[in-house]
């Protein structure tokens, strides 16, 4: 899918004019862009967050030739998928991938419960880990 | 900057919305390319960047924790490649 086609579609959705939901869709990207130039980081709920990471210089390759060529120091963004959204593209709804979420909120309630518990937390942990 | 921050955005630079109509839009936007990104089809946005779906292959890991050998399944990921233009943005200056 392309901008363009983005744009019909969320106009197709709620109604605005193509026109407007290009300004609406072309506003939002403008927006993150500025925010990312600015080093500013963005999180969108069970979407995913966007930071910029700083890479030092190194020496690189040309992988054709073999020479040595010299890579200045950058910056790139960094795109981390959200919890939502990469279980939607991965297409495990399936109960058995709910399970051990929800060990693991009753594991950390125990865990706040006190330090009675303490001793079993080990083996929850593990078992978390095997999963 | 968050969701709340785009909306905004968005009431001040297109106006005629209120704050409410501005947020339904806005999500229907996310949740349009959340939807598109499920079927396994990847959003190209021109000067921002490619949202690509990939096929992994499984694999044999390791948990760090305990070395213990486990078997990574199979799966699909969502990986972001920022446009040129993006790139550039970031390094000018």
């Amino acid at each position: 899918m392309t901008k363009s086609e983005l744009i019909e579609r969320v106009a197709a959705r709620t109604g605005l004019t193509k026109g407007r939901a290009e300004m609406v869709v072309s506003t939002i990207f403008d927006s993150m862009t500025e925010a990312l130039v600015q080093g500013d980081g963005i999180e969108i709920r069970g979407f995913g967050s966007f930071t910029v990471r700083t890479y030092k210089a190194y020496e690189g390759r040309n992988p054709r030739t073999g020479a040595v060529v010299h890579v200045p120091p950058k910056k790139l963004p960094f795109f981390k998928v959200g919890k939502d959204l990469r279980e939607r593209v991965n297409g495990k709804r399936n109960p058995a991938q709910v399970r051990p979420a929800g060990e693991k909120v009753e594991a950390e309630r125990k865990k706040s419960a006190g330090s009675r518990t303490s001793p079993r937390r080990r083996d929850e942990k593990l078992s978390e880990d095997v999963i | 900057m968050t969701k709340a921050d785009i909306v905004e955005r968005v009431c001040d630079r297109v106006g005629g919305f209120s704050k409410k109509e501005a947020a339904d839009i806005v999500d229907e936007v996310f949740d349009s390319m959340k939807a598109v990104l499920e079927t396994g089809d990847k959003i190209k946005i021109s000067g921002f960047g490619n949202f690509v779906v990939c096929d992994k292959k499984p694999r044999p890991g390791r948990n760090p924790q305990t070395g213990q050998e486990i078997m990574i399944e199979a799966r699909r990921v969502l990986t972001f490649k920022p446009s040129n233009v993006l790139k550039a943005a970031l390094n000018e200056g």
